[in-house]
């Protein structure tokens, strides 16, 4: 029989078979302790192994980064800031920056405003379901299918030769010279392209989670509203967009740590020339084609503290939500 | 609470048994996805002993190769090895990526590499030399010398250590014209000089003087560097070229700086101009030479460019004809610059040395070559299919000044740097000495160590 085979047998019977036995293991465990102790344990070995996991995965690599941020080239002396005062005191890096945040800044912006209208817009028609399937599926398309497509798009060709890209093609026909969009660098106006490309796989997935939210606002209220005369305004910031307040949040949160993330679009459409280099296109530089993983690890601790706050705020909003309920 | 049964008893124990079977499973596939590092078979001879020759059996054993070839290169290096797995019975498994260096890069800190793998250039070679095999007790050392071009040997040994094989070879800085445009009967011009008169007096005839593209992904810019290459080489001579590379000679040199303004001089009368120059890939760059009206008079790029874009279905010799690189300061006349696939094994095992074995030897090489597109370093490999490529393999092996792609044997993070500044300065002339600044601390920096 084929090896593979062999091993997805493995996989589907084992696996569960695994997590049961681990379990049973624990309760003949747990009967070495009092009757009074075991549920307090209990919990703990349950836990133990996604914990063990979380270990071994984040906890030790994120210390590991840490420690190699703080090292030379070779990983083999101690040069303590060096690394990061090498990023905040090179051009390219800057650029990288600044970019970085018009990602966070726009990217956030469009996808979360444009994802709240859509949502706000279709829950009141009947064609709802079609209306947020077409602006949901670019979000099912690999984040490298979707800059090529927008290579596409933005493609530009010498002038005599006919332009096969989308915008080119469209400005021809209106008798506009074309443009070479993805190398307008001025006022990062091509960094702003590239966001487009992110925005609107995005969209759909704000726009659904926020529709989500909406429709789980008890009509009562807004009637309630209505009826005691507040104009439809006075129902959305009186009513509708405090209660969705929390959800904007989470998903602002999501598109903070997406916009951070961003490399794939970059590296397919302009492989980072034309000061369109991000912060974590910086890290994969460094890290293959410099060989500099102390300098790569550094950048992946800044990328870390960038979200910390982010985080923070998250979870004292989580914590003033419970405290509520 | 639950209380234990019988039936508890043997289900806990099933549960062991699952994970000492997975055990077993997971310590199976680790050693699963290189077969061929396994005890090889009685009939190989062991290691140490002559040269394996490509009529070993070797049946059912695998041998794993990545490199950068896709497409009709992927195809020309699957029928060079079709011979040979026919005459062993092993069978290789190749893996094209443009991302090699990402990959071999992982591979050497992680231990996880292919048996053989295309090495993305001297420079790359160099650094992961401790973890490639010394080839000179795979191959047949006396032919392979005998047969190659004494330079090109040269460039694959590390510390007297052969690590590295030219799988085919290119010539840089050629300049492609074509003859039903230009009328270049009565002799290529010699000199820079020479060629801008020839640019001058036809310029008529097509909408710019050049071709020129340097999109290439994550490694654009880097035809704008074979550009600046082939002018330092002839502007200020060989020493200047290698000391440069060497790292000894700063960017913002005078030397260096002229070189980047002829180029730009160059892009000035490119097709496109400067945005064209960036958004052109370098495999259809050369093909508005074919158009009509044509775009532009000359094209500069390796021999390599016959088997890409429109060259592919063009006639050589009546669509296209090549001259080499016309002599700057006529003190460095015949230097030559060129380029190769290098070749390097990172398993020792019977069948990847003798898969090593066959690719340098001339029968290899000529099947390759005869599909064309590439040189062979190898001497004896004569099948090439034109003039044109007869032509460039003479021009690679006589040269008389010989120097290799300068960026290609730069330390990575100075390649890279430099292609980028190339695409920089392209797009921005005027910002050449910002540009020039920062590639001398990308210098400093990259050979530091």
């Amino acid at each position: 029989m084929d090896p593979r085979l062999v091993t997805a047998v493995i996989v589907v019977v084992g696996v569960p078979a695994v997590l049961v036995g681990y379990i049973w293991l624990t309760e003949l465990g747990l009967r070495l302790f009092g009757q009074r102790l075991r549920p307090r344990i209990r919990p703990w070995l349950w836990l133990a192994p996604a914990l063990a996991f979380l270990a071994v995965f984040l906890v030790y690599p994120t210390i590991g980064t840490f420690v190699r941020s703080l090292h030379n080239k070779a990983g083999t002396e101690f040069v303590g800031i060096e690394n990061f005062a090498w990023f905040f005191g090179n051009a390219s890096s800057l650029i990288a920056l600044r970019n970085s945040l018009i990602w966070l800044v726009v990217l956030t912006a469009i996808t979360v405003g444009i994802g709240l209208l859509i949502a706000l817009l279709v829950d009141r028609v009947r064609y709802e379901t079609v209306a947020k399937s077409v602006i949901f599926v670019p979000l099912a398309i690999s984040m490298v299918a979707a800059s090529v497509i927008w290579t596409f798009m933005y493609d530009w060709r010498t002038p005599p030769e006919p332009q096969v890209g989308t915008l080119n093609s469209v400005l021809g026909s209106a008798g506009i010279a074309p443009v070479a969009w993805v190398q307008q660098s001025g006022w990062a106006f091509n960094t702003i392209l590239l966001v487009v490309v992110m925005a609107w796989m995005w969209t759909g997935f704000c726009m659904v989670i926020l529709s989500a939210a909406l429709k789980g606002i008890n009509p009562e209220l807004l009637e309630a509203a209505r009826v005691d005369g507040a104009s439809e305004r006075q129902v959305f910031r009186g009513i509708t967009l405090p209660l969705l307040a929390p959800t904007i949040a989470v998903v602002t949160t999501t598109m903070i740590i997406t916009a951070l993330k961003a490399f794939d679009v970059v590296f397919v459409m302009t492989s980072g020339n034309y000061d369109t280099q991000v912060v974590a296109y910086q890290m994969i530089k460094q890290l293959y084609d410099f060989g500099q993983p102390g300098r790569a690890s550094a950048i992946a601790v800044i990328l870390l503290l960038a979200i910390i706050p982010v985080m923070a705020l998250n979870i004292r909003r989580f914590r003033a939500q419970e405290a509520i309920r | 609470m639950i209380e234990p049964t019988r039936s508890f008893r043997i289900r806990v124990l099933a549960g062991l048994a699952a994970i000492a079977v997975i055990g077993a499973a997971c310590g199976g596939s680790t050693t699963s996805p290189s077969p061929a590092t396994s005890a090889p078979p009685a009939s190989v001879p062991a290691s140490g002993e002559v040269p394996s020759t490509p009529s070993d059996d070797l049946s059912g054993q695998e041998v794993t190769v990545i490199g950068t070839w896709g497409g009709t290169e992927q195809d020309a290096f699957l029928a060079m090895v079709k011979p040979w797995e026919e005459r062993t019975g092993a069978t290789v498994k190749y893996t094209g990526t443009r991302d090699l260096n990402t990959v071999l890069t992982t591979g050497v800190a992680s231990g996880v590499l292919p048996d053989l793998a295309g090495l993305p250039g001297p420079g790359q070679m160099t650094e992961w030399a401790g973890s490639l095999v010394d080839l000179s007790g795979v191959l047949d050392s006396a032919t392979y010398s005998s047969e190659t071009a004494a330079p090109l040997v040269e460039l694959g040994t590390v510390n007297g250590k052969l690590v590295g094989v030219f799988i085919k070879t290119a010539v840089k800085g050629l300049i492609w014209y074509n003859p039903s445009v230009i009328d270049l009967s009565g002799g290529a011009p010699a000199t820079w000089d020479d060629l801008q008169g020839v640019v001058s007096q036809n310029a008529s005839k097509a909408q710019a003087a050049w071709c020129v593209g340097i999109e290439s992904g994550a490694a654009s810019g880097w035809p704008g560097t074979d550009w600046i290459e082939d002018i330092v080489l002839r502007q200020a001579g060989p020493d200047v070229y290698n000391s440069w590379w060497q790292g000894q000679v700063k960017w913002t040199d005078p030397q260096i700086k002229s070189a980047f303004e002829t180029f730009g001089s160059v892009v000035a009368a490119a097709y496109g101009g400067g945005t064209g120059v960036n958004a052109t890939n370098f495999q259809v760059a050369g093909d508005p030479l074919f158009a009509s009206p044509p775009g532009c008079l000359f094209h500069h790029q390796a021999s390599f460019i016959t088997g890409l874009g429109g060259f592919a279905t063009a006639t050589a010799g009546t669509d296209y004809d090549f001259f080499p690189f016309p002599d700057i300061d006529a003190q460095y006349s015949g230097a030559v610059e060129g380029a190769g696939d290098l070749f390097g094994m990172f398993h020792d095992t019977p069948a990847a040395r003798s898969l090593m074995a066959y690719l340098v030897t001339a029968e290899a090489q000529d099947i390759w070559v005869k599909i064309g597109g590439a040189l062979s370093a190898n001497k004896n490999a004569t099948g090439y299919p034109d003039d044109i490529s007869k032509r460039s393999a003479e021009a690679l092996l006589n040269a008389k000044i010989f120097v290799f792609d300068a960026s290609d044997l730069m330390p990575a993070a100075m390649n890279s740097a430099f292609w980028s500044g190339v695409v920089k300065y392209a797009s921005d002339p005027g910002q050449l000495d910002s540009i020039l600044a920062e590639l001398d601390s990308a210098q400093a920096d990259a050979y530091g160590g």
